[in-house]
């Protein structure tokens, strides 16, 4: 019994189809071939995982799409139909919780998105010493997300005492209000995430930059070019394939910014940093009266939709310029 | 190869089988605080253990040493009952995930204020029969607080528990003395708390005030302001509906009063204080000034350091037209899925740990003895579970073991009985405090807020929060 695999071509941006077909006698799918090709045996070691991702990841999901459309205090449940969805839109706190999330994410994405890179950049051109940049670097990641946020609640101290404003002092600057004034409170939540964040994306980064060919950079410097030269004709086309995916990771990130507003601010003052997955918070738990999860499920389902839809909107729109 | 294969295989099965079965016995109804059928002697109770709100997070190893040495009592007393107490600190936001999650202990607190509409949400335990065969005193429990505790069928779903309590002043008299100030004359108005606050600020750098901004704590403290000078969060009509009333001129003038202190520069601009936060801030010498219940020193000895030296002073909240001191209180409840043995386990415990020291000399003096070896508050000043007169009767029991600076609490104690108690908001009370906190952060941070701009935004939300409230428990059916 001889077998072929045929291949089948599709036109561009069409799957690759490969299928079976025999030549001599057409093999006969039976559940004993099936076994006996092993097909049991994947699915026996697949189970504990299916199980894992089924139960504690789409189970999650699937309750909560249903329990959007549903009015309950987990003891009591009726079903409510789209009015959770009504309600959470006309909400008067939404527009300013999507005003805030938008203006994080932008934030994060001018301050955020370059530092890391340039880090990575200046830390693959050291010689000496590169893995101690590297654990300078991913230090912050390493420092559980409350205790940097206490920790840095602590340096934006109100008041001439703050670290913060004890250094400005020096220079006869402040004291300011960093975390109670309105205009100045959504930068300072950036800073510190920037400064938890930034290590993982730095060494996502120095990974890439080492797939890079030591060739190329010697030939760019016959060529004569600068360091600057380097960078952008060797180095970055050579990120943009990672470039593409932390670019939308940090989006969805941000978009869904909750440690930060919650530990340093609780959302004030006054909603100035009140995000989306903040107010989804406060639906559910915000009152002592067994919550607004109804709303908070909507809300929940909406943004997942939004950054869904976002997601393929950005692949799609970039895939010209992907590598992969 | 085919026999590690074999192993293999099965221990994969094994493990999926396995998780299976975890996650099985986590979603089973099974509990591990069920007596065990037939156990113990024909007619006599079985084990049962119950788990308990104990003290607070971050409480001192005295503090535990005084829980547990009354968990001894206890159990000797009642030898078939074991008692588990966890760490337990009521806020709305964490309470309503324990409660969502299962993870609430045996015997928990509520605030009075979320009595009514617990109990009407089905998400309290009816321990009425227990109640009424463990405590013959049920009668006895002061009027003003026990309504909160029974349903609309007159059963007992809680009992009034741990305090009840006015809202006051509390003061560092330190700070007091090295601005100048007298702190056996503390103020007694709202304008000579604001002179006050600006003396010691710019005598001492200390923020003279401080003011709980966060979650529901800020509508909560400005609803200690606004009843102070006569007013209220919202009122009740004729046909028993509420109508949400922050645009009361007292409100306004409390929103006012805030924001001359944050133009005078006096008070703390952190706007992340809640109940603990403030505590602890007061505790480590942050601002001189805040309003709370009467019995904060308590959480403030057990869990922020203060001794009987540090300066603590206690005075009455400054009241006007009419105006009188924000009541509160805790309810102990039971879990809505106890059984029959653990309900009964538990009003035993809710009897002999918050109750019985208030009613009985040898309880009272026990409980004091034990928590002075443990170096614990006792006399702090409360307002009565019970009757005055009882409350007044059982400080004599105790008198050798009151520990608490109360010659720094005249202030309070002068007039703890003669000033008026004002009740909390009856209808969707944490909803409307919640919706107020940014309200007093817009006051305390932009020196260009519109009050009355914010007030009336305020109150329309207040009203769909109350509308939404005196419809809220979901019809079953789903």
């Amino acid at each position: 019994m001889v077998t072929r695999d045929v291949v089948a071509v599709r036109p561009p941006g069409r799957r690759t189809v490969r299928v079976s077909a025999t030549t001599t006698t057409r093999r006969r799918h039976t559940p004993v071939t099936w076994v006996r090709r092993g097909g049991l045996s994947a699915l026996v070691f697949a189970l504990p995982a299916l199980f894992v991702f089924g139960w504690f990841s789409w189970l999650p999901i699937v309750k909560a799409v249903v329990m959007s459309v549903q009015k309950t205090n987990l003891i009591v449940t009726s079903w409510a139909g789209l009015s959770n969805f009504q309600h959470v839109l006309a909400d008067p706190v939404l527009p300013i919780a999507i005003r805030n999330t938008l203006w994080f994410a932008l934030l994060a994405l001018v301050f955020g998105f370059p530092v890391p890179l340039v880090a990575a950049v200046l830390m693959n051109e050291v010689r000496r010493m590169k893995g101690l940049y590297s654990v300078l670097a991913y230090l912050p990641v390493v420092i559980p997300p409350v205790v940097a946020v206490l920790l840095w609640k602590f340096f934006y101290t109100p008041g001439p005492a703050g670290v913060f404003n004890k250094l400005l002092g020096y220079v006869h600057l402040g004291p300011v209000l960093w975390l109670q004034d309105r205009a100045i409170v959504m930068p300072a939540l950036v800073l510190e995430a920037t400064w938890a964040a930034a290590g993982g994306t730095v060494i996502i980064y120095l990974a890439a930059l080492t797939s890079v060919p030591a060739e190329l950079y010697d030939a760019a410097e016959v060529d004569g070019a600068s360091v600057w030269g380097k960078i952008w004709h060797v180095t970055m086309p050579h990120l943009r394939g990672v470039l593409f995916v932390t670019f939308i990771l940090q989006i969805l990130a941000t978009a869904q910014v909750f440690n930060e507003p919650y530990l340093f601010t609780g959302g004030g003052p006054n909603n100035a940093t009140l995000t989306v997955l903040l107010l989804i918070y406060q639906y559910a738990f915000g009152t002592s009266l067994g919550g607004k999860y109804g709303e908070a499920t909507a809300l929940s389902v909406m943004l997942a939709v939004v950054l869904a839809l976002l997601s393929v909107l950005y692949f799609r729109l970039t895939r010209r310029w992907s590598t992969s | 190869m085919r026999s590690s294969r074999t192993i293999a295989l099965g221990m994969a099965g094994a493990l999926a089988v396995g998780l299976l079965a975890a996650c099985s016995a986590t979603g089973g109804t099974t509990s591990p605080t069920t007596p065990a059928a037939g156990s113990g002697t024909p007619g006599a109770p079985g084990p049962v253990t119950i788990t308990v709100a104990g003290t607070l997070p971050g409480a001192s190893q005295d503090n535990v040493d005084q829980l547990n040495a009354r968990v001894k009592e206890f159990e000797a007393k009642y030898p078939y009952i074991t008692v588990k107490p966890e760490e337990y600190l009521w806020t709305a936001t964490t309470f309503t995930a324990q409660l969502a999650g299962g993870t609430l202990p045996t015997v928990f607190e509520i605030p009075v204020t979320d009595g009514k509409t617990l109990i009407q949400n089905n998400q309290l335990a009816d321990i009425d029969a227990q109640v009424k065969a463990d405590m013959p005193y049920y009668n006895d429990f002061n009027p003003a607080i026990v309504g909160n505790a029974k349903g609309a069928d007159g059963k007992f779903y809680a009992v009034p528990a741990k305090n009840f309590y006015a809202n006051a002043l509390h003061i560092n008299r330190t700070l007091f003395t090295q601005a100048g100030l007298d702190p056996n004359k503390p103020p007694t108005t709202w304008d000579e708390v604001r002179q006050d606050a600006k003396i010691i600020h710019d005598k001492t750098g200390v923020w003279g005030y401080g003011q709980m901004a966060n979650g529901a704590t800020g509508g909560w403290q400005l609803a200690v302001d606004a009843a102070s000078r006569g007013g209220s969060l919202e009122t009740r009509n004729a046909d028993g509906t509420y109508k949400a009333n922050l645009t009361d001129p007292a409100v306004k003038a409390s929103l006012e009063w805030l924001a001359g202190l944050a133009q005078d520069n006096s008070i703390d601009p952190d706007m992340s204080l809640d109940w603990a936060g403030a505590n602890q801030a007061f505790a480590a010498g942050q601002f001189a000034m805040f309003t709370s219940g009467s019995d904060v020193y308590n959480a403030m000895v057990q869990t922020n350091g203060m001794t009987k030296d540090w300066g603590y002073g206690l005075t009455a909240v400054p009241t006007e037209n009419g105006g009188g001191a924000l009541g509160g209180g805790t309810l102990a409840a039971v879990k809505a899925n106890a059984t029959d043995a653990e309900k009964d386990a538990a009003v035993k415990w809710i009897d002999f740990w918050y109750l019985s020291k208030l009613r009985d000399q040898s309880q009272a003096a026990a409980d004091a003895k034990v928590a002075v070896a443990a170096k614990q508050p006792v006399g702090t000043p409360v307002l009565p579970i019970f009757s005055k007169q009882l409350y007044q009767e059982s400080l004599t029991w105790i008198q050798d073991y009151i520990n608490v600076p109360l010659d720094n609490m005249k202030g309070y104690t002068d007039v703890m009985f003669s000033q008026p108690v004002v009740g909390e908001p009856s209808m969707a009370t944490q909803p409307i405090y919640t919706l107020l906190s940014p309200v007093v952060q817009a006051v305390l941070t932009d020196k260009h807020a519109n009050v009355d701009t914010l007030l009336g935004d305020a109150n329309t939300q207040a009203q769909q929060a109350i509308n939404q409230a005196a419809t809220a428990s979901p019809t079953p059916g789903a």
